[in-house]
């Protein structure tokens, strides 16, 4: 028997590409995890953070304390979602003068795992039986990176994964020109990036477009698409979740 | 409004860019520029990466230097005042400004009793920040840059684009032909025949300034540091101009922000390993001059120090940024951005562009302009700037608290549309049953759509993501609508 | 209030949220300094630093320094040389005999003497091996700072013992002589740019080529 699982969906995925959470549920459940939704979960706030809106999250950290403090494991398949958990809540607590606040949100965000982390790092894993016999790029998405710091599990996760053809992106480490309201408020240069991004990608002749963040990957999807590249974006659970049997992708 | 000629090329304004968000659109149609910058940088981030492995102890280095310039910040007075002391004892005229006017008028007033109606210049972000230069062509003193690429942006009628090599918008066509229409008319002509490669035109500006370093009586500089306890003065530089400055001249001024201290000779060590493989990613860069006051027979005997604040205690004031202040304009987090990288230094309406412009400048000149208040944002808080800083400046924390202040200034105005989409989405986000509510519309988005693409529209916001986007129609079915059928039905 | 008060008034209430007033305690610095590194060969690594800047490197023995220089002067086609006071008396004889036109800066040449001068030749104060730096105090033997940069040839004569593997080594060696204000520049090569298109350029305004005389 596996540990008992918080899973932390984030709202994106919720809400837009709920087949994110339904491959990392059916993933974790597999190997042995028993995974539970807390439903008054909702979002990492980072969307009201980052904008300068620090009185508009609080509001979010207070309910993820809340909706996850009494999990040991809260996994979510976002690297920026996760990232913001870890970096952001107790920092915004601090400022609002809440200490307790700020203390819960600092247990509550040590026991939150990217999916990737969680698998290699609590469950020991990096071959956990997935089949995609695909030619797969992966992006290795900023946050992930540079915040969350999940280093190359997914990549020792996607290497062991049977059938795979995993080709290496050009310039990966560049970021896609997302950046949450960057994207809006600066959208000509989110737009050159995404491009040069999207070139990159199409240089590898790859099938799918493979990262941990389902934002990152709706802006350089968004991009392949329009240009009628054929080439497809799937979330690394979505792969990972994949078998011989339950191929998970339309 | 009279004209009288000048003496100098006259340079565009910072004041005439649009903010952020505006000027990039001029910028990313530059094809040109584009393409150099692209070169330029991605040649940069291969050495560096490089020149930082080869340090086996890379990090501890890191981490000294962000301590011993927290140090300086924290203890800024007690380590002004004994520079101040070391300085004078040492021969130096020590002055203070407060503002970029007051250090403008410090240098003019010297040239003035001095009799000078030239000066060269050593290569320096601070006299671009008070924009000396223009202060001194309205005095009647010529002042010449002597660093390559400021040559270039001087004899171009150009801005500076970036810290450390200020001409990085510029290819070697368009080095030629500056130099061949412009250099004659300022001093010794380029040879008319010069071909673009790097090497002739170098020639060609060693040429047209060697006339004016042997002529000139006074040279203005910035300074890399200032250490504390001697009051010794460090110039790091490539090309010897800094030198030929330092040395030829009778008098010599140095305007130096007051956060360039640091508190011991030793503390030199840590500095002068990180700087230069982080700026120009060399072991070492060509030449480093330090000098302690006046050497009697050696060099300039006159020598002042302007100590500058221009906003620096706005800075310190700020807890959460004052980190800014470690910066030692190494230029590392400008050559690993890729915001940068597209649009270029001119985008940023400041001599200090990129990560650190973007965190600095708003800090070192307050909120009241609309472009102090856009710089913040013109990041997506990749983070690449965080990794390779020589000094550990958290440009994404900062860059965020700085976005909160700009919110926070924005609101104190008067209500804003984006205050209230963000509180209608802290009410969404502050319980679930809140978000099940609003699905409720996604989801009905998604039955319209039926999971087709959707491409261009012109709906406020949403056309600045799909200009170049598509986007795929929301699902018709929520997560948790299907946790719940799959998990609770039965299960309770 | 003169700018100055001003200034460090504005300081004071800056760093108001500053308990500790002793910056040593307030701040630690985690660092020990002058370190050397395990480098197994310094004098090996300093000369392959060196000529990593295209500088030109030649290791002799003791004896062999006058003749050296004089070859040195021949490679580098100099016609013209400046000899600091404080050179040895026979680096000064060998080149004079080998017809190279010698000048002393006794009395202090101009500017625009020394401008027409080919080359300059002085010691140095500490190599550092790991930047492939060379340190000059300007003492006797080095002359004041415009000889080693008008010339646009400079012959260095470099010591073994004066070879350290690195930079916070040569700067513990060097910190007694800026303790004494005297003057110090740093040689790393030859004055260079990449100031076009990040494409180094060796030789802007110092002198444009530098040739080391390592003495084992």
């Amino acid at each position: 028997m596996g540990p008992r699982v918080a899973l932390f969906a984030t709202c994106i995925n919720d809400t837009m590409q709920p087949s994110i959470p339904i491959a990392t549920v059916k993933l974790l459940e597999r190997l042995g995890c028993t995974v539970e939704f807390p439903p008054r979960q909702t979002c990492c706030g980072q969307i009201m953070t980052n904008t300068g809106y620090y009185k508009e999250a609080l509001p979010t950290v207070r309910n993820y304390v809340r909706a996850f403090e009494g999990y040991d494991y809260i996994v979510g398949p976002s690297g920026s979602c996760v990232g913001s958990v870890r970096e952001q809540h107790a920092m915004l607590a601090h400022w609002a003068g809440d200490t307790g606040l700020e203390a819960a949100a600092t247990t509550v965000a040590g026991r939150t795992y990217e999916l990737t982390e969680f698998l290699v790092d609590v469950l020991k894993v990096t071959d956990v039986g997935a089949y995609f016999p695909h030619r797969v790029t992966y992006h290795p998405t900023c946050h992930s990176v540079r915040i969350t710091k999940v280093g190359d599990r997914p990549l020792q996760l996607l290497r062991a994964v049977h059938g795979i053809d995993l080709v290496e992106l050009p310039k990966a480490e560049q970021c896609c020109g997302f950046g949450g309201t960057f994207s809006i408020k600066n959208p000509d240069v989110s737009v050159a990036m995404a491009s040069d991004k999207a070139r990159h990608v199409r240089s590898t002749d790859a099938e799918y477009l493979v990262a941990g963040d389902q934002a990152c990957l709706m802006n350089i999807g968004g991009v392949l698409h329009r240009q009628r590249s054929g080439i497809k974006t799937i979330h690394i659970a979505e792969i990972l979740a994949s078998t011989e049997k339950e191929v998970t992708v339309a | 409004m009279t004209t009288h000629e000048r003496l100098t090329p006259q340079p565009p304004s910072w004041k005439d860019f649009p903010p952020f968000p505006q000027a990039v659109k001029t910028e990313l149609n530059k094809a040109e520029q584009r393409k150099n910058l692209r070169h330029a940088t991605g040649t940069i981030r291969e050495k560096r990466i490089t020149r930082a492995q080869e340090v086996p102890n890379w990090e501890e280095l890191r981490t000294a230097a962000a301590q011993i310039k927290d140090r300086v910040g924290r203890h800024l007075g007690d380590y002004l005042v004994q520079a101040e002391k070391a300085m004078t004892d040492a021969g130096i005229t020590v002055h203070w400004a407060s503002t970029a006017a007051e250090a403008n008028k410090i240098v003019a007033d010297i040239a003035k009793a001095k009799g000078v109606n030239e000066v060269v210049k050593i290569k320096s972000m601070v006299t671009q920040e008070i924009d000396l230069n223009e202060a001194l062509e309205a005095e009647g003193i010529a002042a010449w840059e002597t660093d390559l690429a400021e040559l270039i942006v001087q004899l171009g009628h150009d801005l500076p684009s970036h810290i450390l090599v200020p001409a990085i918008h510029r290819n070697r066509s368009e080095v030629r032909e500056i130099f061949t229409t412009e250099m004659g008319t300022y001093g010794a002509p380029a040879p008319a025949d010069v071909s673009d490669n790097p090497a002739e035109l170098t020639a060609a500006a060693r040429n047209h300034l060697r006339e004016k370093f042997l002529r000139s009586k006074m040279a203005v500089s910035g300074g890399n540091f200032i250490v504390a306890e001697t009051g010794t003065l460090v110039i790091v530089e490539s090309e010897g101009n800094g030198r030929m400055c330092l040395t030829l001249p009778e008098t010599l001024v140095s305007v130096v922000g007051i956060e360039k201290l640091v508190p011991t000779i030793e503390d030199l060590e840590v500095f002068l390993k990180l700087l230069p493989r982080s700026s120009t990613a060399e072991r070492m860069n060509p030449y480093t001059s330090l000098w302690t006051g006046v050497t009697p027979g050696d060099g300039p005997q006159d020598l002042h120090v302007v100590l500058l604040d221009n906003g620096r205690t706005n800075v310190l004031s700020d807890p959460e940024g004052r980190a800014a202040l470690r910066c030692i304009r190494c230029s590392a987090c400008l050559n690993v951005c890729p915001v940068y990288e597209r649009v270029g230094g001119h985008a940023y309406g400041s001599m200090y562009p990129g990560p650190i412009g973007a965190i600095l400048g708003p800090q070192l000149r307050g909120l009241e302009n609309a472009n102090d208040r856009a710089l913040p944002y013109a990041s997506t808080l990749c983070g690449a700037c965080n990794e390779v800083c020589p000094v550990r400046i958290p440009f994404t924390d900062i860059l965020v608290h700085m976005r909160h202040k700009v919110a926070e200034y924005k609101t104190s105005k008067h209500p804003t549309i984006e205050q209230g989409l963000m509180k209608g989405a802290a009410w969404v986000m502050s319980d679930g049953s809140h978000l099940a509510t609003v699905q409720v519309a996604s989801r009905a988005a998604g039955g319209i759509f039926k999971n087709k693409w959707i491409g261009p529209m012109p709906l406020p916001l949403v056309d600045r993501w799909v200009q170049a986007r598509d986007v795929e129609a929301p699902p018709t079915q929520t997560f948790r609508q299907w946790w719940k059928n799959e998990h609770e039905e039965g299960k309770q | 209030m003169s700018a100055r008060e001003e200034i460090l008034q504005r300081i004071r209430t800056a760093t108001a949220d500053v308990a500790e007033k002793d910056p040593i305690l307030d701040v630690p610095v985690e660092w020990t300094y002058g370190q050397a590194l395990q480098t197994p060969d310094v004098l090996a690594d300093f000369v392959e630093k060196v000529e990593d800047y295209k500088a030109r490197v030649v290791r002799v023995a003791e004896g062999d320094i006058g003749s050296a220089i004089v070859e040195a002067l021949a490679g580098l086609q100099a016609g013209s040389a400046v000899l600091p006071g404080g050179l040895p008396e026979a680096w000064v004889q060998a080149v004079t005999d080998a017809g190279v036109e010698v000048f002393r800066d006794d009395p202090e040449l101009s500017h625009g003497e020394l401008n027409l001068i080919s080359a300059v030749v002085t010691t140095a104060a500490v190599g550092m091996a790991d930047s492939g730096t060379i340190a000059l105090d300007h003492g006797p033997g080095q002359g004041r700072r415009a000889l080693s940069l008008l010339p646009d040839c400079h012959v260095c004569v470099v010591r073994a013992d004066q070879v350290v593997s690195d930079v916070p080594e040569g700067i513990a060696r060097l910190a007694p002589a800026l303790r004494a204000r005297r003057p110090v520049t740093w040689l790393s090569g030859g004055s260079a740019t990449s100031d076009i298109e990040l494409s180094r350029v060796e030789g802007v305004h110092g002198p444009r080529h530098l040739w080391v005389i390592l003495v084992d």
